[in-house]
C-alpha cells in the first residue's frame, strides 16, 4: 500500500565526470526534481563496490542509485562495464534476499544530461515510494520471551545444578 | 519436586541436558533428556543447487561429516539416475572404510571410553582423553593417535580436507588415487587392522577383565529389550556403505528388510514439545511410548543394533570377534546398552579389514571415477550407515537441480527414544532416597554414551510425512518400477 | 603427562572450550594438532568443554569474572541459551576467540537466515502433519512444558543466527570451517607467547586461496558458468578459468587450497580477506568481473544459467555476517525472489 507522506531515503553514488556533473547541471539549470537522493561522488561507477549499496541498505536506506557515463564513454575507458556486470550480479543477490528490484537502479547519464539525471532521480523515489520504506535494521529484531528466557537461565541452573561430589 | 540437573551433558557431539525430578521419599519420579538445538537444515537447503548437499550437510556433523557427504553423494546418484563407475563406488566405499575407523576410535578412546579406562567415579578432570592419556600410557597413547592422525590424513588425502571433505558428486568422485597412494593407504590398513586386535585386547584387560564394568554391562540397569535396525548386504552382513536396511525385533526376528527408498512405510515420527528432538518409531508397530517390548514401535540403530541385525560379518577375523561376543553374552540379540562399546570394536576391525580389502584391489586406482549425469534430475534417496545410525538422504528438485524439498533422517535420531530410555532407566535405578553424588549423575550419562550420540546430527532436522514418488532405475537407466505415497 | 617430567612446574592457565549451534568440527579440528594437544593440556587446565571433558556449565558459573585466561567460541548463535553462554564466557574470560566460521560469520547454519522460526518449525515440525497422523494437534517445541514433575524448559529459537561479534564483544577471529591444523597451533602459539596481534584481529593470512593454489592461470573470460556436475574439469588449470565457480579469488588463504586438488572448486570456508567487510559483495564483484560481455541481456543470461542461487552461491558460509545478515522477513516464504 502506497504511503503517500513517506519520503525515501535515496543514497546516490555519482561519478565524477559524467553524472556528478550531470546533478550539477540539473542545479544550475534550476531543474526542480525530488531532493530525496543524497549524493556521494566517486571517481568513476566502476568504484562502487557491492558492499557500498548493502551498507546504504543496512544503514537504513530505502534505495540506491548508481549513476555513470554512458557505454563507451567512460572516462578511464571501460569501467562502467564493470560496474554494469556488477550491477547485475548484485541484483540477482538482492533478490535472494528479498529486496524487491525497483530499490536499486544502475543509470547513464552524461554531464550535458541533467534533465535525464532529474527525470531518472523522479522515477527512482516514485517507484521506491511505492514499495514503501524498507527498513532493513528491523529484520534483525527478535520477538518472543529473549531476554526473559536468558535471564531465567542462570536462576535455573542455581537451584538445579548443586550435587554433592 | 527436586529437580537436579545435568548441563550439559559432555562426552559426545552434540547440546542436550538431562533434567531428574526426585519425589519426597527421594526417588526419582522421572527424568527427562532434553534437546535444546535445532538449525533447520531441511529447510534452509530447499532453494540450494542439489549438488551443494554433500557439503551442505557435511556441516550438519563435524564428527562424521563423511557419512553426511556419503548419503548426500549417493543420494544425487539417485537424483540424477546416474551410476558412477565401479572405481568410484570402491574408492568410495574405501574412504568410508577409513573415516568408520577413526570414528570409532575416537569414540572409544576420546568420548565413552574414558568411563571405563579412568573409572566412572574418577574426578571429571581425569575423565577424558588426557586421563585416559594419564592412565594407559604413551606408549598406548601413541597408538591411538597414530590412528587418528594417519586415518585423517588418508581422509585428506583422498577426499581433499581432514575434517569436511570436498569430493562426491552424482555419478563418482572429484578424483582418484594413484599407486604410490594406494600404496600408502594399504599400509595404514594393515596397522589399523593390528591397532583394532590391540583395541579389542584393551576392551578384554581393562573392561572385561573388570568384575565391577561387567556387572555393569550385563546388570539390569542398563538393559532395553527393543527392535534393531541396520545396513545389510545381500548376504545379510553388515555394510556400512551400501545395502538395505533390515529390522529384527527383541527376540530376533525379521520385522522388514526394505530398500532406503521406502523409509517412510517403516518409520515415523513423534513430537514432543519439550525437546527439539523428534522421536523416530516404526510405523507398522506403532508408537506406545517410551517403553521396551514388541509391541512398541521403539528401535535402536547402533553399532550393536548392527551386528543384531546381521548374520555376521563379511571379514574373518571381524567374524571371529562377533562371535565371540556373542557367545560372552548369551547369544543373540545383545539387548544390553553398554555392549554396545564392545561391538563398536568389532566394527573398528571390520572397517580396518575392510579397508585393506578395497585397497588391496587393483581396480582402486582407474581412471574412470566420474560418469556425467545426462538425465533431468527429479527425486532420489540416499542412505549408508553413519557410525550412530541408519543414515538417510531424500531430495527432491526442480528441472535445474534446486531442491525444492529435504527430508533427512540421521543416525542419533533414531536412538533419541531408546536414549531418553535408557537415561529414564539409569536415573531410577541409581539415585535413592536423594542421595546424588556426581558419580552416580556419570553413570547416568554413561546410559547415553553408549549410543555414541550425535546430537548435531540429530536436530538438522525434519523429517515430515511428504508425498513421494520415486522411480527405481535399472543399469542402463530404464524405469522399472515406480513407488508412490501420499502422491 | 608430558615427556619432559623435569621442568620446573609452571602455573597453569584456564581454557575454555565452547560450542553453541555448531557441528562439532572445530572440536575435531583442535584434536588435529595432533600429540600437541599434551602441550595445550600442559600450559592450560581446561575448564569446560562438553565435546571431550566433563565440566558444567555450573562450574563456570562459580568462577570469578574475568579468571579463565582464554576462551575458544566456535558455533552461531541462535538460541537463548547460546546467547546466554556468549555472554557467560565473554564475562568469565580474558580473552575471548570466535573459533572457526561459525563464530566468525555465521558459516552454512547462518543459510538458516534465508527462513525464520515459523518457517523451519512448519517444515521440521509441522508439515505433512495434513496428510499424517503423526502429528495432528501440530506439536512443537515451546519454551515452556508442564510435565507432572515440574516445567521443562527449552531455549527461545531466534528467527536470526547471529555471528558471536554480534552478541558480545570479540578479541580475536580463528576463521576457518573448521580452521585448520596449522592456523590453530600458530595461534595457539601466539597465545602462549603473548604475541598476540591487536584487539579486534583475524589470525590468519592476509592473502587469497589463489596464492596457495598451484593450478596455472592464464586471463579469465567466461562466456558460461558450469554447475560442477556438468564438466570434468583438467587438473592443472585454474578452475574459474574452466567456468566453475571456485571462490578462492575472496577467500581468505590458510587450507593450502586443499579443495582444488582434489578438484574441486574453493567453496569458500575459511572467510573474506583481510579488510574486506561482505564477502558475498567481494565475490560477487570477482565473478562478475570474469564475464566475457558487455551486453546486458547476454551477461543476463550467463548469470541466470550459470549461477541459479546466488545468495547461496556467494553467501556460502558468510550471510549471517555479510552486511545484510537475512533475507528480509516479509520475503520470507513468500516468493519474492528465488
Amino acid at each position: 500500500m502506497p504511503d503517500e507522506t513517506f519520503e525515501p531515503k535515496i543514497v546516490g553514488f555519482c561519478c565524477n565526470w559524467c553524472s556528478y556533473r550531470a546533478a550539477d547541471l540539473a542545479g544550475t539549470a534550476r531543474i526542480k526534481y525530488a531532493p530525496n537522493v543524497r549524493i556521494l561522488r566517486v571517481m568513476c561507477s566502476g568504484r562502487v563496490d557491492p558492499s557500498f549499496v548493502l551498507k546504504a541498505l543496512a544503514s537504513g536506506a530505502d534505495g540506491v542509485l548508481v549513476a555513470g557515463c554512458h557505454p563507451g564513454e567512460c572516462h578511464y575507458i571501460s569501467q562502467n562495464y564493470k560496474a554494469m556486470r556488477r550491477y547485475h550480479m548484485l541484483k540477482h543477490t538482492l533478490a535472494g534476499l528479498g529486496v524487491e528490484p525497483d530499490r536499486v537502479r544502475l543509470v547513464w547519464a552524461s554531464a550535458a544530461e541533467g534533465q535525464q539525471f532529474a527525470d531518472a532521480v523522479d522515477k527512482l523515489v516514485e517507484d521506491v515510494r511505492r514499495l514503501g520504506p524498507l527498513r532493513w535494521p528491523a529484520n534483525w529484531t527478535e520477538d518472543g520471551h529473549r531476554r526473559e528466557a536468558i535471564a531465567g537461565m542462570a536462576k535455573e541452573h542455581e537451584e538445579a545444578m548443586e550435587v554433592l561430589p | 519436586m527436586k529437580r537436579i540437573s545435568i548441563d550439559p551433558i559432555t562426552r559426545l557431539e552434540g547440546h542436550g541436558k538431562i533434567d531428574i525430578f526426585l519425589d519426597e521419599a527421594g526417588e526419582v519420579a522421572n527424568a527427562y533428556l532434553q534437546i535444546p538445538e535445532l538449525r533447520g537444515f531441511e529447510k534452509f537447503c530447499v532453494g540450494r543447487p542439489a549438488e551443494e548437499m554433500p557439503n551442505l550437510t557435511a556441516r550438519i556433523c563435524g564428527v562424521c561429516p563423511e557419512a553426511h557427504h556419503m548419503a548426500a553423494t549417493k543420494a544425487l546418484d539417485a537424483l540424477f539416475g546416474v551410476e558412477p563407475p565401479t572405481t568410484a563406488k570402491k574408492l568410495r566405499e574405501l574412504f568410508y572404510s577409513i573415516f568408520y575407523a577413526t570414528d570409532h576410535t575416537t569414540h572409544f578412546y576420546a568420548l565413552g571410553g574414558p568411563d571405563f579406562v579412568v573409572g566412572p567415579d574418577a574426578p571429571p578432570a581425569e575423565r577424558n582423553i588426557l586421563g585416559v592419556i594419564k592412565k594407559v600410557g604413551m606408549d598406548v597413547a601413541g597408538k591411538v593417535l597414530k590412528m587418528r592422525r594417519d586415518g585423517h590424513a588418508l581422509i585428506k588425502m583422498i577426499g581433499g580436507r581432514a575434517v569436511h571433505p570436498n569430493w562426491g558428486l552424482p555419478g563418482g568422485v572429484s578424483k582418484g588415487i594413484d599407486e604410490t597412494q594406494r600404496l600408502e593407504i594399504e599400509a595404514r590398513g594393515r596397522e589399523a587392522v593390528e591397532f583394532a586386535q590391540f583395541s579389542l585386547k584393551v576392551f578384554d584387560s581393562l573392561v572385561l577383565a573388570n568384575t565391577g564394568y561387567v556387572e555393569l554391562i550385563t546388570g539390569d540397569v542398563f538393559v532395553h529389550r527393543t527392535y534393531n535396525m541396520g545396513m545389510v548386504d545381500a548376504q545379510n552382513r553388515t555394510n556400512f556403505y551400501d545395502g538395505k536396511i533390515r529390522v529384527t525385533g527383541p527376540t530376533g526376528k525379521e520385522h522388514a528388510k526394505y530398500d532406503c527408498a521406502q523409509y517412510r512405510e517403516f518409520v515415523a515420527e513423534r513430537v514432543e514439545p519439550w525437546t527439539y528432538l523428534k522421536f523416530p518409531y516404526l510405523r507398522k508397530i506403532g508408537w506406545k511410548g517410551l517403553v521396551d517390548g514388541e509391541d512398541s514401535g521403539v528401535y535402536k540403530a547402533t553399532p550393536l543394533s548392527r551386528c543384531n541385525v546381521a548374520d555376521g560379518m563379511a571379514t574373518p577375523l571381524a567374524q571371529a570377534e562377533y562371535q565371540r561376543m556373542y557367545a560372552t553374552l548369551g547369544g543373540k540379540p545383545i539387548h544390553h546398552t553398554l555392549a554396545t562399546h564392545w561391538a563398536r570394536l568389532v566394527e573398528l576391525l571390520y572397517a580396518a579389514e575392510r579397508w585393506v580389502e578395497l585397497a588391496a584391489d587393483p581396480a582402486i586406482t582407474g581412471k574412470e571415477y566420474r560418469t556425467l549425469p545426462s538425465r533431468t534430475p527429479t527425486e532420489g534417496v540416499g542412505c549408508v550407515e553413519a557410525p550412530r545410525g541408519t543414515l538417510t538422504h531424500h531430495y527432491a528438485t526442480d528441472e535445474r537441480g534446486i531442491l525444492t524439498r529435504v527430508n533427512l533422517i540421521v543416525g542419533t535420531t533414531n536412538n533419541n527414544a531408546p536414549i531418553s530410555m535408557s537415561v529414564k532407566k539409569a536415573a531410577q535405578a541409581l539415585i535413592h532416597k536423594g542421595q546424588v553424588r556426581e558419580g552416580l549423575l556419570n553413570r547416568v550419562e554413561m546410559a547415553f554414551r553408549a549410543y555414541d550420540p550425535c546430537f548435531g546430527c540429530a536436530t538438522h532436522s525434519l523429517p515430515g510425512q511428504t508425498p513421494l514418488e520415486v522411480t527405481l532405475r535399472g543399469p542402463d537407466g530404464t524405469p522399472i518400477a515406480r513407488l508412490s505415497q501420499n502422491v | 603427562m608430558s615427556q619432559a617430567a623435569t621442568q620446573p612446574a609452571k602455573t597453569k592457565g584456564t581454557l575454555a572450550i565452547y560450542w553453541a549451534a555448531s557441528c562439532g568440527g572445530c572440536e575435531i579440528a583442535l584434536l588435529q594438532i595432533d600429540a600437541k594437544i599434551l602441550d595445550v593440556a600442559g600450559a592450560f587446565d581446561i575448564v569446560l568443554w562438553p565435546c571431550a571433558t566433563d565440566g558444567k556449565v555450573r562450574d563456570v558459573e562459580k568462577m570469578a569474572d574475568g579468571s579463565i585466561d582464554l576462551c575458544f567460541f566456535n558455533g552461531g548463535v541462535r538460541t537463548s541459551e547460546q546467547e546466554y553462554m556468549a555472554q557467560l564466557l565473554r564475562r568469565k574470560a580474558k580473552v575471548l576467540v570466535a573459533f572457526g566460521s561459525c563464530a566468525c560469520e555465521g558459516c552454512i547454519p547462518g543459510l538458516a537466515n534465508l527462513n525464520d522460526r515459523r518457517s523451519i518449525f512448519d517444515t521440521v515440525y509441522k508439515e505433512g502433519s495434513a496428510t499424517a497422523p503423526e502429528n495432528p494437534k501440530d506439536v512443537r517445541p515451546q519454551p515452556e512444558t508442564q510435565m507432572p514433575e515440574g516445567t521443562l524448559h527449552l531455549p527461545v529459537f531466534y528467527d536470526t543466527l547471529k555471528t558471536l561479534d554480534q552478541t558480545v564483544a570479540v578479541d580475536y577471529y580463528l576463521p576457518g570451517c573448521p580452521p585448520e591444523a596449522e592456523r590453530i597451533w600458530a595461534a595457539i602459539e601466539a597465545i602462549l607467547a603473548g604475541k598476540l596481534p591487536p584487539r579486534g584481529s583475524t589470525l590468519g593470512l592476509a592473502t587469497t586461496v589463489c596464492d596457495e593454489c598451484k593450478r596455472k592461470r592464464n586471463e579469465k573470460k567466461i562466456k558460461k558458468f558450469y554447475r560442477t556436475w556438468q564438466i570434468i574439469p583438467d587438473e592443472e588449470t585454474c578452475l574459474l578459468e574452466q567456468g566453475l565457480i571456485c571462490c578462492g579469488i575472496a577467500t581468505r588463504a590458510g587450507c593450502g587450497a586443499l579443495c582444488p586438488q582434489v578438484n574441486s572448486p574453493c567453496i569458500g570456508c575459511h572467510g573474506p580477506n583481510e579488510g574486506v567487510e561482505d564477502y558475498g559483495a567481494r565475490l560477487a564483484s570477482a565473478v562478475a568481473s570474469v564475464i566475457d560481455s558487455s551486453d546486458p541481456d547476454e551477461i543476463e543470461r550467463i548469470i541466470d544459467e550459470g549461477i541459479p542461487d546466488p545468495v547461496g552461491t556467494f553467501y556460502r558460509f558468510s550471510l549471517a555476517g555479510s552486511l545484510l545478515r537475512r533475507k528480509s522477513k516479509k520475503a520470507v516464504g513468500n516468493g519474492v525472489g528465488k
